[in-house]
């Protein structure tokens, strides 16, 4: 705490790495970091979507940036982020409004499950959209 | 405590909830509903819209449902983007000043590229003539 200006003498809770790492705990906080993910994901998709409207050749631009490298593996991360942060949140309607999933192994067993659909829908829907068309 | 002349009523009065909580879970409970339907539609057509270069893209907005079903979905997704950076903000970054600035930016940037790119929508829509 060096160069704290910390001055509450109470006890502070123990911070992320004291704690043992659970599946819950990860799709909570994965929720918050893909949620800032998809903010960041949606500057780059404004930049395409208004790249349509400035003509062919800004268009051009964008695309060669989208198409390059690492423009593939940012809409790749963007797309399991948003993926992420899509089935996970219907979790969290179904926690609001019928308030089911909150047994200990049902809640870990639902967590595991968002993540591995996050993974598996976007290679899924990466390989369709690059075979298909 | 020689110069504190306030009661601790005083001191204790207004630092609870602005009473805005509800609200703000409300807003962002209703713009996820729409977002459940609109993001897979909106994933497919970042698909179908990028499959054809220019042309492609342009064809793709030109349709009157794509180009509703596209500003539905920015309207919602900026919308749930500026509540959900507003608690995030709100939870790590203490320090005044600081955090107004992000707040102040957090809407300037949902707002503005809200316009940004619906306008852009409106305008391949409306040049299209369809």
């Amino acid at each position: 705490m060096a160069g704290s200006q910390w001055t509450d003498p109470r006890p502070m809770s123990p911070h992320l790495q004291i704690w043992k790492w659970h599946w819950t705990m990860a799709a909570s906080i994965f929720h918050r970091v893909t949620g800032v993910g998809n903010y960041l994901g949606a500057l780059l998709i404004s930049i395409w979507i208004i790249s349509i409207a400035a003509g062919p050749e800004t268009y051009g631009f964008v695309e060669g940036i989208m198409l390059s490298p690492v423009g593939q593996i940012l809409l790749f991360f963007w797309l399991t982020s948003l993926l992420f942060h899509f089935v996970n949140g219907i979790r969290h309607m179904i926690w609001d409004g019928p308030k089911a999933g909150f047994q200990p192994k049902v809640a870990s067993a639902w967590s595991v499950f968002n993540f591995a659909f996050a993974i598996i829908a976007a290679a899924t829907i990466w390989s369709l959209a690059t075979n298909l068309f | 405590m020689s110069t504190n002349y306030k009661t601790p009523a005083a001191a204790a009065r207004g630092l609870g909830s602005a009473k805005a909580g509800t609200n703000h879970h409300i807003r962002q409970r209703v713009s996820a509903i729409a977002l459940v339907f609109l993001v897979p539609w909106f994933l497919y057509a970042v698909i179908a819209a990028s499959r054809a270069g220019f042309d492609g893209a342009t064809d793709f907005l030109s349709q009157p449902w794509n180009a509703i079903l596209m500003i539905l979905t920015l309207g919602a997704a900026f919308f749930h983007m500026r509540l959900g950076m507003q608690v995030i903000v709100e939870d790590y970054i203490a320090k005044a000043g600081m955090k107004q600035g992000l707040l102040i930016l957090n809407t300037f940037v949902c707002v503005g590229l809200f316009a940004a790119t619906a306008l852009s929508v409106l305008k391949i829509w409306i040049s299209a003539g369809v």
